[in-house]
């Protein structure tokens, strides 16, 4: 069986930090999966920016329930993609970033946040710039929040063939 | 580049039913845990219905067990919390689902579809976890949900099981353990 499910690079916080690159992310996978498990200093959501394009070409949609209720609602517009949070206690988010490396259509993520005493959600993101394949990764908190020591994100590529 | 994503360990319940699916020994030289299962129940009288509600224990542990839950039945979307349940076998576990599984009222050779995955499961820090499952059918209501779990004990989990409210696991229930390793 080929190798499709292989680690492209880990970071782990060894000091509080107010955001993580990946950089110099090959294009010679399908999809990318970048998993986050850690905490940060205050309750956030967690942006996403590709190859440093900092112009309003981002959206995105949240499915989210916070264990009494149920609720949707969007961003639009918006110089980073809102797609994740990140809490103090041990949070779980799963971003799934499809065909990325392709120079002909917009990106969509795919992102499950997990935190069990907070909020569980599904969303959809969508990066709307000039269509290139996406390089860099860049992810903060927030409202200028650090990523707490001991978080870790770690990125895969995933290969269709 | 090595292949990370590798089997652990397969159970498929045999003809009998199966109270429990139980996953030890568990290496602990993996990053992260994806767990995939397809699992029904045997139950005819459901607790809630045509499913019956599921639950797991780590390390063989009956306390720490807090789940968030968002779902969907076709209608309307809502969300809750669960802690723990009394599971068939015996013994407390804690409860993963607002809803459930398949059982045997809902429809012959249904199956429900999960997906948990367990980040940093050696690492000493509390276990949070992601599942998502889908509990099909051809009726009018059926369930989808997510949920973000926590189990607050900062041992490493060496053992996982799961077991139901009522009924047992239906045969050709099946459940696939693999290890993700990020070097």
């Amino acid at each position: 069986m080929p190798a499709t499910y292989e680690p492209i690079s880990t970071q782990t916080i060894g000091t509080a930090i107010a955001s993580v690159t990946f950089s110099s992310v090959p294009a010679t996978y399908t999809d990318l999966i970048l998993v986050f498990n850690g905490t940060s200093a205050s309750t956030q959501g967690m942006e996403l920016r590709f190859n440093g394009d900092t112009a309003t070409n981002y959206s995105a949609t949240r499915l989210r329930g916070d264990g009494a209720s149920a609720a949707s609602d969007r961003s639009s517009s918006l110089d980073v993609m809102e797609v994740g949070n990140v809490y103090t206690s041990q949070t779980v988010n799963v971003f799934q970033i499809m065909n990325y490396a392709n120079t002909t259509t917009f990106k969509t993520v795919l992102c499950r946040s997990n935190n069990d005493s907070a909020q569980v959600s599904a969303r959809v993101g969508l990066w709307r710039k000039t269509p290139e394949a996406i390089t860099t990764i860049f992810l903060r908190p927030a409202g200028g929040a650090n990523f707490s020591v001991g978080s870790v994100f770690t990125l895969y590529g995933i290969k269709a063939a | 580049m090595a292949n990370t994503y590798t089997l652990i360990q397969s159970v498929t319940v045999g003809s009998g039913g199966a109270a429990s699916i139980e996953f030890g020994s568990i290496p602990q030289t993996y990053t992260d845990l994806v767990l995939v299962g397809s699992l029904r129940s045997t139950s005819t009288s459901s607790n809630t219905g045509e499913y019956d509600a599921f639950g797991y224990r780590f390390n063989s542990s009956t306390s720490g067990y807090t789940t968030r839950n968002l779902q969907g039945n076709g209608s309307v979307a809502s969300s809750s919390t669960q802690t723990t349940m009394t599971a068939s076998v015996g013994g407390t576990y804690g409860r993963i689902s607002n809803a459930g599984i398949n059982n045997s009222l809902s429809g012959t050779s249904i199956f429900t579809s999960i997906n948990l995955y367990i980040p940093n499961y050696v690492g000493s820090i509390n276990k949070s976890w992601s599942l998502e499952y889908v509990e099909e059918g051809n009726a009018t209501t059926r369930y989808s949900e997510i949920i973000a779990g926590l189990w607050s004990n900062t041992t490493a989990i060496s053992s996982i099981a799961f077991a139901l409210v009522t009924g047992n696991f239906a045969q050709y229930s099946s459940a696939s353990l693999y290890g993700i390793k990020n070097s």
